[in-house]
């Protein structure tokens, strides 16, 4: 194993090795991100905003124009700034927690009204930040702190589906897909793709990524990945789950 | 450039609300996010029917969380960007607007007070001076202007653009259901027009030039690590909002030198106070008037000196002692005597204010 | 300097008194003078009674609202007892004559009380559509806020669009506050 990682370009060298805890994917996630900007050569067009949670140690990650918000707050943050100057490539980065409880009615609508901004939102079926609590993603019989027998789906449902709802209130246009850190090309290739769409001037674009949390899941590195790689796509499935008609027609 | 909807000084007659919505244009702003609440409605309508002829945006959004944080997201983007909320919405725009204050954003408001608590009425009220002045989780680092008049709706609509942009605090009009509601006259003019220049907006991200090339990034947060951070934060914003705040700070006062009575009152109902101490003065009775137009900060200075000579003070206000709570704290120490006239989520009239000066000075 | 004259127009969702109260206060506005008017705007703006308040004078207005008016125009026995809050030893209560069951709710301690058939003299001899123009022609004679004249340019600036295809409409609403004022001027 190498131990020297490449960093893309639009990493800022001086706030490296970042802060996330050994083993968590946003490292992997905002590798992706941070490729996908080299590889369209978007740095001094990116506004990135970070939410509440684990995500907003991000918030000095990219030299790219970065704002960190509160949380679920992030989506309509950079909504604004994408609604007052339409120039910028917008990128919302989130947690599970911050997208799909405290800010689903904020995600919901930006993908409703089809805000042309990019949304990346890691799933890692838990609150990591605040330690560890039940999610709208934590999976059936999964334990957390405020879920210690395991979540019971009776009482409090089952894990949302994300992608699949934005998908089915997007119009054609938007771009909706679900990636995971066990995948690192295909991620990446996703995240490229939900930014080219706002670049095209095309819909809302909402990438969910499959990510890792050994902190609060308390695994070991097998572990960790077992889940990950095994028992989360059993609920959310991978792969792309709406792309612009367009798209479609050069995939042909 | 689109040209702007008034040319020259002209007198209009018409409501509060289309009177900031004006204002707004007037004032170069750019764009205005919003979610419906009444009373304040009506300022949406007229900024969305002005909109494409001069040149302007709107986002009718999901809630007020999301057009508060819509509005900060329009100033970083270094745009005059502004909303209107009252009552419930006032509520939970407070969240985004922590945000601003801890970021120093220039973000307007326009509040058109409503009943509380709760949803209450849809009409009138000055109930949202604590939440306006003070807000959520912080130090009230804002800027709050109390108009009482639709001149005065268009005056500091301007200025509140000006003083954001000047200061980097976010800044208040605070107004109310009378005030959006009712029709008077006012004059409307070009700000440029009298020599009133507008301050010009800068853009805290999506500058040009590649960040970490050809400029730093412009990264911004509110959160911090240790305590020591945010104090020396924190500190750091107080030093500076204290020294702003004897130029900020604005009031009118009449007859406070020889008054046996002075009455204290903000926005709408200082119209109410003006009118009874006029006629009681007329009438030989020994009142005067002290008018905080800016609730925060407060002219601290010249309300102790007036407090320090005075031998008593009439609170009026349409809320249970939310402004004298303001008041009491910055006249600490003074002695005279308070009396006062509440009536939470009423309107007070200049009767009612004759009445309680008489039965107070006897 | 006189203070301003204060004014309270009440009737049913549709009698038009809102409209009347405007049509008033920018006639009065046109002539230079000071007008406040604010209309209750609450709830019961759906299905309740609608009260205008008013006030004209020669000084910027004080408080929107007031506790006693000099004029109060009430259109509907509801309205009648909604507004006999604002009657003091001063004011002048007018109401429709036409109204029912209201005879305990006239207000005992006005200066004046004034019954006029506005609602038959609309019917009658106009157009029930008139009633609140009628009433506006009462409310300008009787408190002199605005001439006569400047009542009828202010409805020309309203409705002029109306009268450009049918003149007839024209004639109509000017008889229409010319009776109202008679109608006032006969009891004053």
């Amino acid at each position: 194993m190498s131990l020297q990682v490449a960093m893309p370009k639009s990493w800022r060298v001086d706030t490296k090795p970042h802060k996330f805890c050994p083993g968590c994917g946003h490292g992997l996630v905002l590798k992706a991100v941070g490729e996908a900007i080299d590889e369209l050569g978007i740095q001094g067009k990116v506004v990135y905003g970070c939410d509440i949670g684990c995500s907003l140690l991000s918030w000095d990650f990219f030299n790219v124009d970065t704002i960190q918000t509160h949380h679920g707050r992030t989506t309509p943050v950079i909504t604004g700034i994408k609604r007052a100057n339409p120039e910028v490539i917008g990128i919302a980065y989130m947690g599970d927690g911050g997208g799909y409880a405290i800010g689903s009615q904020h995600l919901v609508n930006a993908a409703a009204r089809n805000e042309r901004i990019t949304v990346i939102l890691v799933n890692n079926t838990q609150y990591g930040m605040t330690g560890g609590q039940m999610a709208p993603t934590t999976m059936p019989g999964q334990k957390t702190e405020t879920s210690p027998y395991g979540r019971d789906p009776e009482k409090t449902g089952y894990p949302t589906q994300g992608p699949e709802m934005v998908a089915a209130i997007t119009r054609e246009g938007a771009y909706v897909a679900r990636a995971t850190v066990a995948k690192p090309k295909q991620m990446k290739d996703f995240i490229k793709k939900a930014l080219e769409n706002q670049i095209n001037g095309g819909g809302f674009s909402f990438v969910e990524v499959l990510s890792t949390c050994p902190t609060n899941w308390r695994t070991n590195a097998e572990d960790t990945w077992n889940f990950v790689e095994k028992e989360m796509p059993k609920y959310f499935k991978v792969g792309e789950i709406k792309v612009p008609e367009s798209r479609h027609e050069e995939g042909k | 450039m689109p040209e702007k909807p008034i040319k020259g000084e002209k007198r209009y007659f018409m409501t509060g609300n289309e009177v900031v919505a004006y204002a707004a244009v007037m004032a170069n702003a750019e764009i205005m996010y919003g979610y419906p609440i009444t009373p304040q409605n009506e300022i949406m309508h007229y900024w969305t029917r002005m909109a494409p002829k001069y040149g302007k945006e709107f986002l009718q959004t999901e809630d007020e969380l999301s057009a508060g944080f819509t509005t900060v997201g329009g100033v970083l983007a270094g745009r005059r960007a502004f909303t209107a909320t009252a009552g419930p919405g006032n509520t939970l725009m407070q969240e985004p607007i922590s945000m601003a204050e801890a970021m120093r954003l220039p973000i307007v408001v326009v509040v058109q007070q409503r009943g509380g608590p709760s949803t209450a009425t849809v009409i009138y009220s000055q109930q949202e001076v604590t939440l306006t002045t003070i807000g959520g989780n912080g130090e009230g680092f804002r800027i709050v202007y109390s108009t009482a008049s639709h001149q005065e709706l268009f005056d500091y609509t301007i200025k509140a653009f000006n003083t954001a942009w000047k200061y980097r605090f976010p800044t208040f009009v605070l107004g109310d259901g009378y005030q959006a509601k009712m029709r008077e006259s006012l004059t409307m003019y070009d700000p440029e027009e009298r020599g009133q220049k507008m301050i010009p907006t800068e853009a805290y991200v999506g500058k040009p030039g590649v960040p970490g090339i050809d400029r730093p990034p412009g990264q911004y947060r509110n959160t911090y690590n240790v305590e020591e951070e945010i104090y020396e934060v924190v500190q750091q914003y107080t030093r500076e909002f204290n020294a702003i705040s004897p130029e900020v700070a604005e009031y009118e006062s009449f007859g406070t030198e020889d008054a046996d009575l002075v009455v204290v009152s903000h926005g709408v109902v200082f119209r109410a106070v003006k009118e009874a101490v006029k006629e009681l003065r007329e009438a030989g009775v020994k009142v005067g008037y002290f008018r905080p137009i800016t609730l925060r900060p407060l002219a601290e200075k010249e309300l102790k000196e007036m407090a320090g000579r005075a031998k008593a003070l009439l609170m009026a206000e349409s809320a249970n002692g939310q402004l004298a709570r303001l008041v009491k704290d910055a006249i600490y120490g003074a002695t005279a005597e308070i009396h006062t006239l509440y009536k939470p989520g009423m309107g007070i009239s200049a009767e009612d204010v004759a009445v309680r000066i008489r039965s107070i000075l006897g | 300097m006189a203070k301003a004259v204060k004014i309270v127009l009440a009737g049913e969702g549709g009698q038009g008194v809102q409209s009347v109260a405007e049509i008033i206060a920018e006639a009065a506005n046109e002539e230079g003078r000071e007008a406040l008017y604010i209309p209750n705007f609450g709830v019961e703006q759906r299905g309740g009674v609608s009260v205008a308040f008013l006030q004209i004078g020669d000084e910027h207005i004080g408080s929107p609202k007031f506790n006693t008016a000099n004029i109060v125009v009430a259109l509907s026995e509801r309205a009648v007892r909604r507004t006999k809050q604002y009657v003091g030893s001063d004011t002048v209560f007018v109401y429709d004559s036409g109204l029912e069951g209201i005879e305990d709710d006239i207000p005992a301690n006005a200066r004046k009380v004034l019954a006029i058939p506005a609602l038959q003299v609309a019917s009658d001899e106009l157009t029930p559509r008139v009633f609140n123009i009628i009433i506006m022609g009462a409310v300008v004679k009787a408190t002199a806020v605005v001439t006569e004249d400047r009542a009828k340019d202010a409805i020309e600036k309203k409705l002029g669009y109306k009268f450009e295809k049918n003149p007839k409409l024209r004639d109509l609403n000017y008889k229409a506050i010319d009776r109202g004022a008679e109608l006032v001027a006969a009891l004053l």
